[in-house]
């Protein structure tokens, strides 16, 4: 079997889309609170859960929307629950870190780490109850320094449970970068517990979707949990109004709220070392500089396979965004009703 | 009826349910070991050993209720909770809520407490109110046998979370496991009535949140659970030779409470002393008070809790759990209150 590529874009330009929709929708204020998105994660989300099948679970982070709608979760119902409609998918009680979708077996969770236990909980229900489905549990780089996730690896690993531990990593967790932050290489680390392990380039979707067909392959046929390192960026940082993205998007409105305490930091007396004082300014200024990388459009996984197909056939990708974008529009005003336009 | 001890009547209640549904399995540390008779009549598949992973096979357990299986999920101690707790706290109790009531978690954490066996306290805790603080558990802490296996079948027909306390001094097998070490030569103060008693030919359920007076009484009620509930009774003996009458009433349940058993009752005797063997501040104790004065019940009130980290020392460890002296003495204090 081989991938299609027109489907895996499709997927990935709806949950962009609907994204966007949410962000401006989010900026508007009619959503409140954090808002995490997953945009430049489709190209995980899409080459594995364009494989799964029905039965399979997913055990899902704070940043669960792309998953949701790629599995086909009604995408107004979605922006409803955001809105904290009593018409939303968990009549606007969950929110967007607590989403379920009972039929699809598919919970999230805000509490990093907490996926772990939870495929391993579904995956022993497919082991038991419905062999040869499995459970899917996406977390980032930062979960994989929490307790939670490495006792769940042992238990998926001694259990033999039919799980896929997807890590997504974007190399900065929350806002502090991956590598002061997670010891070791991932890979050797999944490969330490007894997991068949995979790593691939997020960005390039046709790249997971042969990785996850091996990964998933493996654990559907009884032979356990296997882990999948995906490479990715976060194209709006960790969430909606992130702090470092901010300094380098409205340098004014950060200067005012962030700079001029640190500004103040490094006069006020009592404290570090002058040397070490400027150090920190040092690093402050490093990250401004390195979360740039998390917006660069070579990691799209979007712009990379919207090149290829509009090689192909570009009529046929024309049509295909023009009808995702109808289609969007279409949910987001149903969505919206009375609260407003859509545009 | 048959008699049967507290240990017994918990694995025969869950053994029933085991045989008429095959989606019950049991979980946890040792549980092939700690419950033999069940994991030689289900097989490995359904009696599984866990790693020493509470935060893992807890939470797994959270959703494996949720995707079709009835798991009960067993933390050795309560004390072990501590590092498992995100399971309880942030998943299965908010789960209806946030899912706005279309998804439940019917799972059963099964869990030992309580001391008197001189282990200290990293391993005698109650913490029954600190879990019952949360919204969405049920907590059920019986004190007798027949309790014990009806409750536990409840528990399991609830189809909502559900923490299943046993107390370990009345729990033979985990007092010997812990405590006693196949030993002659150490004595513990056991409550007999806990320990073994009376249970139905086939177990029914018990409803959970219903309590029960054990004793009647006239001038106080004591209100407790678990092994509490046999000092108050040791205590109210005491108590009628020098003519108070006191009334006991066992909650079985701090989640869901019976506030109307307890307004009942102090209604009744106008005198409300509370026997925990869980911490003192911000708990079960007060929350009795609370719950009756929002009745607007007007009583005099005293409780007799424990107030510091249990120490190792066993004359030190009788003092700071209650003890039937401390019941007597702060029973004795509200009498000269006149009501």
């Amino acid at each position: 079997m081989s991938p299609d590529p027109w489907k895996l874009y499709g997927l990935m330009y709806k949950s962009r889309k609907f994204e966007e929709a949410v962000r401006r929708i989010w900026k508007e204020g009619k959503i409140s609170g954090e808002m995490h998105l997953g945009m430049g994660e489709e190209g995980i989300a899409a080459g594995i859960l364009s494989q799964l099948v029905e039965g399979d679970a997913l055990a899902l982070d704070h940043r669960g929307t792309p998953p949701l709608i790629m599995r086909g979760v009604d995408a107004s119902s979605l922006l409803r629950e955001f809105m904290g409609k009593p018409d939303g998918l968990c009549g606007g009680m969950g929110g967007h870190m607590h989403l379920f979708a009972p039929d699809l077996l598919a919970a999230s969770s805000g509490i990093v780490g907490a996926v772990g236990p939870a495929g391993a909980g579904f995956a022993l229900a497919a082991q038991m109850l419905r062999p040869g489905t499995v459970a899917i549990a996406f977390f980032g780089e930062g979960t994989t320094s929490a307790g939670m996730l490495m006792e769940a690896m042992n238990l998926a690993v001694v259990w033999k449970l039919p799980m896929v531990f997807v890590c997504k990593d974007n190399d900065w967790s929350i806002s502090t970068p991956a590598d002061t932050a997670v010891g070791g290489n991932l890979l050797a680390r999944a490969q330490a517990f007894g997991m068949k392990a995979w790593e691939v380039d997020g960005a390039d979707v046709l790249a997971v979707w042969s990785a996850a067909q091996e990964a998933l392959q493996h654990a559907r046929t009884g032979n356990g949990p296997v882990f999948l390192w995906a490479h990715c960026v976060h194209l709006e940082g960790h969430f909606l109004g992130d702090g470092l993205l901010d300094m380098t998007r409205r340098p004014m409105y950060s200067f005012r709220k962030r700079a001029w305490p640190m500004m103040r930091g490094l006069f006020r007396r009592g404290g570090a070392s002058p040397g070490e004082r400027m150090a920190s300014m040092r690093q402050i200024a490093s990250q401004v500089i390195a979360i740039q990388n998390q917006t660069s459009r070579q990691k799209d996984p979007l712009v990379r396979t919207r090149q290829v197909l509009a090689r192909k056939d570009p009529g046929r990708l024309t049509q295909l965004e023009a009808d995702i974008q109808l289609e969007v529009r279409q949910c987001v005003a149903v969505a919206l009703g009375s609260e407003g336009r859509e545009s | 009826m048959k008699t049967m001890s507290f240990s017994d009547a918990i694995d025969d209640a869950l053994g029933q349910a085991m045989a008429g549904d095959a989606r019950i399995i049991l979980m946890g540390e040792d549980v092939q070991g700690m419950h033999g008779g069940l994991f030689v009549r289900f097989g490995r598949g359904r009696v599984r050993n866990t790693p020493i992973s509470e935060a893992a096979f807890l939470g797994a357990a959270v959703t494996a209720s949720m995707a079709g299986l009835r798991p009960v999920a067993e933390i050795m101690l309560v004390d072990f909770m501590a590092v498992a707790v995100d399971a309880l706290l942030n998943h299965a109790a908010k789960l209806e809520t946030f899912s706005g009531g279309s998804w439940q978690a019917p799972v059963v954490v099964r869990t030992t407490c309580g001391g008197g066996y001189g282990d200290g306290g990293q391993h005698e805790q109650s913490l029954w109110g600190w879990l019952a603080h949360i919204p969405g558990l049920s907590v059920v802490v019986p004190s007798t046998p027949a309790d014990a296996g009806g409750l536990m079948l409840a528990a399991l027909e609830l189809g909502s979370p559900v923490v299943f306390m046993e107390h370990k001094l009345i729990s033979s097998v985990w007092l010997d496991f812990l405590g006693t070490g196949g030993r002659d030569t150490v004595a513990y103060d056991i409550p007999a009535e806990g320990t073994r008693g009376m249970v139905p030919d086939a177990w029914e359920p018990i409803p959970i949140g219903k309590a029960i007076l054990r004793r009647k009484g006239s001038d106080i009620t004591i209100a407790s659970l678990g092994v509490g509930v046999h000092r108050a009774l040791e205590a109210a003996a005491l108590l009628e030779g020098k003519g108070i009458s006191t009334g006991v009433l066992d909650l079985r349940s701090v989640s869901p409470l019976d506030k109307e058993a307890l307004c009942e009752q102090v209604a009744h005797t106008q005198r409300l002393l509370v026997v925990d063997e869980d911490y003192e501040g911000f708990g079960l104790s007060g929350e009795l008070a609370a719950v009756a004065l929002e009745a607007g019940l007007s009583f005099k009130y005293g409780r007799v809790c424990t107030q510091t980290t249990i120490p190792y020392a066993r004359d030190l460890e009788d003092e700071t759990l209650p003890n039937v002296r401390r019941i007597v003495e702060a029973s004795e204090q509200l009498i000269l209150h006149p009501v």
